[in-house]
């Protein structure tokens, strides 16, 4: 390992793969809990392996199931699936700077982009290491895929996952990226008010409308970014 | 598997790669207007906020509490005490599990 200021991308690519590995783990449960989910609402393995495999985007994909799970259809999936990932806009385009190349291989740099990797990868003032972003995501590619595939298959061979607490992973693990997120920024207010907004729906409306209609609490951001900009 | 789930799950994966690829291709070096910028900056807040009560307090279409709700509850302090990742999901897991056990 060479100690120069400036790392190499090889060595950046490596040091995003260590930096990924808990949450590739975590992601690895995760994904595991997605699969046998995506099989109970009727996906087969095939389906719910190809679904990690091409979109690659836990909270998405959980919505997706979620939905279905309550008796939604596909055009809420589809939507909240769209709604949960639009934060990937944002976080897009702060990359966008620190990538190279034409719009082909641009495009293709940013399906790297999730949560995890994006917030490590930031290195302040706008720029982000492009290749620890690489690396800290492929990791958690593998295992995402992986997981995804054990539980898809050998889900039934798998005691009761409610009886082993599997079905805390995935709230766990989005709580703990939320509260990272609250921990830079006034988003406390807006995701209080997207959990009593959802659990006041909860029994009222139909399926999926409790976490899309949740999204209302953000229109905070008209006025908040002004002030703070 | 119906071709209603494959039409969900090419849908989902279509979307999803349209966002990611907007940022790097369309904004490259410009800013989102800034009352977007807002407004999207706290999305992922308010839904993922959603998606774990909703999970964590009710079943279904009605408001419950169970096992999993103290899990995540104790993963939540632990998150806000600086746990990790691994450590903050392990406690839900063990603490949801246990508490099913003896119940």
């Amino acid at each position: 390992m060479s100690s120069s200021p400036q790392p190499t991308p090889r060595e950046s690519y490596r040091t995003g793969l260590r930096a990924g590995v808990p949450f590739a783990i975590a992601g690895g449960l995760l994904s595991l809990t997605f699969g046998v989910l995506a099989r109970e609402v009727g996906f087969s393995a095939l389906g719910a392996i190809v679904m990690s495999a091409i979109v690659f985007a836990g909270s998405a994909q959980f919505a997706v199931v979620s939905i279905l799970a309550g008796g939604g259809g596909a055009g809420a999936a589809i939507l909240a699936a769209a709604l949960m990932n639009s934060r990937f806009l944002p976080m897009g385009a702060a990359l966008a700077p620190s990538l190279s190349g034409g719009w082909l291989k641009r495009a293709a740099q940013g399906q790297t982009v999730v949560d995890a990797s994006w917030a490590m990868a930031n290195r302040g003032e706008g720029r982000f290491d492009r290749h620890f972003l690489f690396g800290a995501t492929s990791v958690q590619y593998v295992t995402w895929f992986s997981g995804t595939a054990i539980g898809a298959l050998g889900g039934s061979a798998l005691p009761d996952p409610e009886t082993l607490g599997l079905d805390a992973i995935f709230p766990a693990f989005f709580l703990g990226l939320l509260i990272a997120e609250l921990r830079d920024g006034h988003a406390g207010a807006v995701a209080l008010a997207g959990a009593l907004i959802a659990l006041a729906l909860v029994p009222v409306a139909p399926a999926g409308v409790p976490v899309l209609a949740a999204s209302i609490a953000a229109l905070a951001g008209l006025r908040r970014r002004r002030s703070a900009s | 598997m119906s071709s209603e789930l494959w039409l969900i799950v090419a849908g989902t994966a279509v979307v999803t790669a349209v966002i990611k690829a907007t940022g790097p291709i369309a904004l490259g070096g410009r800013e989102l207007p800034p009352r977007a910028a807002g407004v999207i900056g706290l999305l992922a807040s308010a839904l993922l906020a959603a998606l774990i009560v909703t999970e964590a307090f009710a079943d279904g279409d009605r408001l419950a509490l169970g096992p999993q709700t103290a899990g995540v509850v104790v993963a939540g302090i632990a998150f806000a005490r600086g746990a990790s990742i691994l450590v903050g999901v392990g406690l839900a897991v063990v603490v949801t599990a246990l508490l099913r056990a003896v119940s």
